[in-house]
């Protein structure tokens, strides 16, 4: 019976490690999407610069990140650097640390576009009245990008967010295998555990990625006035 | 302007670094440090990486307590090691990375219903044997697979990294692999028909298939009889003789078949011999 399986949320302290996982998930991708976005901005900035080296080697950062899958990244960060620097690294710190990476290099590029696509008179204009380098940044390119990359920059931590449930590979609980383990253990009391379990885990990710979705409604309603 | 150049100089260094650390990761792993007796002694609790959704094996209880076969033996080896049978951290692992969690020494021992076999000896080494395993294939009672010829084009459905994959791979490359991360995963792709039968180990098989009526164990043993066994680090001698020992001192008491009541018996149908499954003193009779 479906209705007998709901009772398998609340057996023993299952609720419990069920938003404790959701805690482990939400860290890792609230911590990475703030971390990636101040970065993305720096990031961003450098791709715009005339210098070949500096484009040379973000591309490259950047294809590094979107062609490698981020699972090898995470394997090759959790059992490669550590133990080549023979130093322990927390699962949850190296999640942190590759979605970062990840985040820093898309960010980066979303910024990018978001500048390139600003009318080149907004450079112009700048210089011709006297801005420095920075100020020229500060004033008058960044606020304008930012309404231009909100869509892209949304979309990319909603994608994050998601993204984390690989971290179990790397020995990381997160809410989805907080999941599993209830799934496995409780199958023979309750055969619809998955129904309960998996429904119960897609409506937890519909509340993290949501208010992602209507702050960048808000902010564009703000911007549009 | 000066702040691109130093900038340019300083992240082309960065670049630089972070290619030559890359390079050299292959070369060095093998010499890493080795967690030895006196290592787990002094951290004063001992790694042991377990399976965390596999019934009866490794799971985790409604309270968050890993439990099973492995977990029980576990327990003992600590038990045995540091005297109390609550210093062991047991360190949740997946099956494609149980390798890779002893290669990174990220934990002392994996008992995680780890299959010997060729290509993994290469990479850790495995202590005596403690339990022997089969593969076989589950189906649906009403379409039910009993042999290896029926799965010619159709869909079989594996885990990745397990010797289910690895043995038709290798032996009937003509049969498509749906392959999942995750057992949930693929147990839940069995029932809802994403393919027409499920390849596993055997043990794992009879108990899922006591829990679920609806489908039977078709062909119950297919391949070599393989041994499951502790695995430590690639060179960790020291802990490896230890476990051997330590098997055959448990032998005396048939400790594995104790184990074996314990949390196997529950699970399995009662036609399953004992013998079929266990291995007592590490030897294969």
């Amino acid at each position: 019976m479906l209705s007998s399986g709901i009772n398998v949320l609340f057996e023993g302290s299952n609720m419990q490690r069920l938003l404790g996982g959701l805690l482990i998930t939400a860290q890792i991708a609230f911590i990475s999407i703030i971390i990636s976005s101040l970065l993305g901005i720096v990031v961003g900035l450098m791709m715009t610069l005339k210098s070949r080296v500096l484009q040379f080697v973000f591309r490259f950062y950047l294809e590094a990140f979107r062609i490698i899958p981020i699972l090898v990244w995470l394997f090759f960060v959790y059992f490669g650097v550590t133990n080549m620097l023979d130093i322990h690294l927390d699962g949850e710190i190296v999640a942190v640390v590759v979605f970062s990476l990840w985040g820093a290099a898309e960010m980066g590029d979303i910024v990018r576009g978001a500048l390139e696509s600003l009318p080149k008179h907004q450079m112009e204009s700048g210089k011709a009245l006297g801005l420095s380098f920075w100020q020229l940044y500060r004033f008058v390119l960044i606020p304008q990008a930012v309404r231009r990359m909100l869509p892209g920059a949304i979309n990319l931590s909603t994608r994050m967010v998601k993204t984390t449930s690989l971290v179990v590979m790397i020995g990381v609980i997160d809410v989805v295998k907080v999941g599993q383990q209830i799934i496995e253990r409780s199958i023979i009391d309750f055969p619809a555990a998955s129904f309960w379990i998996y429904g119960l885990i897609f409506i937890l990710y519909f509340i993290i990625c949501y208010p992602l979705s209507i702050l960048s409604k808000k902010m564009e309603m703000k911007w549009e006035s | 302007m000066s702040i691109k150049k130093i900038l340019v100089l300083v992240f082309s260094t960065l670049f630089l670094v972070g290619v030559l650390a890359g390079c050299g990761s292959t070369v060095k792993t093998d010499s890493a440090s080795k967690s030895t007796i006196d290592e787990i002694k002094k951290r004063g609790v001992v790694r042991i990486g377990v399976f965390s959704d596999k019934p009866p094996f490794g799971f985790v209880d409604a309270n968050g307590k890993s439990q099973g076969f492995d977990v029980y033996i576990a327990k003992r080896l600590a038990k045995d090691l540091l005297g109390d049978e609550s210093k062991v951290e047991f360190v949740l692992v997946e099956a494609a990375s149980r390798v890779e969690f002893l290669q990174a020494n990220k934990v002392d021992i994996i008992l995680a219903n780890f299959t010997v076999t060729e290509g993994r000896k290469q990479k850790v080494d495995f202590a005596n044997p403690y339990m022997k395993v089969a593969l076989g294939i589950v189906s649906p009672t009403g379409e039910p697979i009993t042999s290896v010829d029926q799965l010619k084009g159709k869909k079989l459905i594996v885990n990745k990294g397990t010797t289910a994959e690895m043995y038709f791979t290798k032996n009937h490359p003509d049969i498509e692999l749906l392959k999942y991360d995750h057992n949930t995963e693929a147990f839940e792709a069995l029932k809802d028909k994403r393919g027409v039968a499920l390849a596993h180990d055997n043990t794992l098989l009879f108990a899922w298939a006591k829990e679920n009526p609806s489908f039977v164990v078709g062909v119950s043993t297919l391949g070599n009889l393989d041994a499951i066994a502790p695995a430590v680090k690639k060179g960790n001698e020291e802990l490896q003789d230890w476990i051997n020992k330590e098997l055959e001192t448990l032998g005396k008491e048939n400790f594995i078949h104790k184990a074996y009541n314990e949390t196997l018996k529950p699970a399995y149908s009662d036609s399953v011999n004992p013998e079929d499954v266990v291995i007592e003193g590490g030897k294969l009779k």
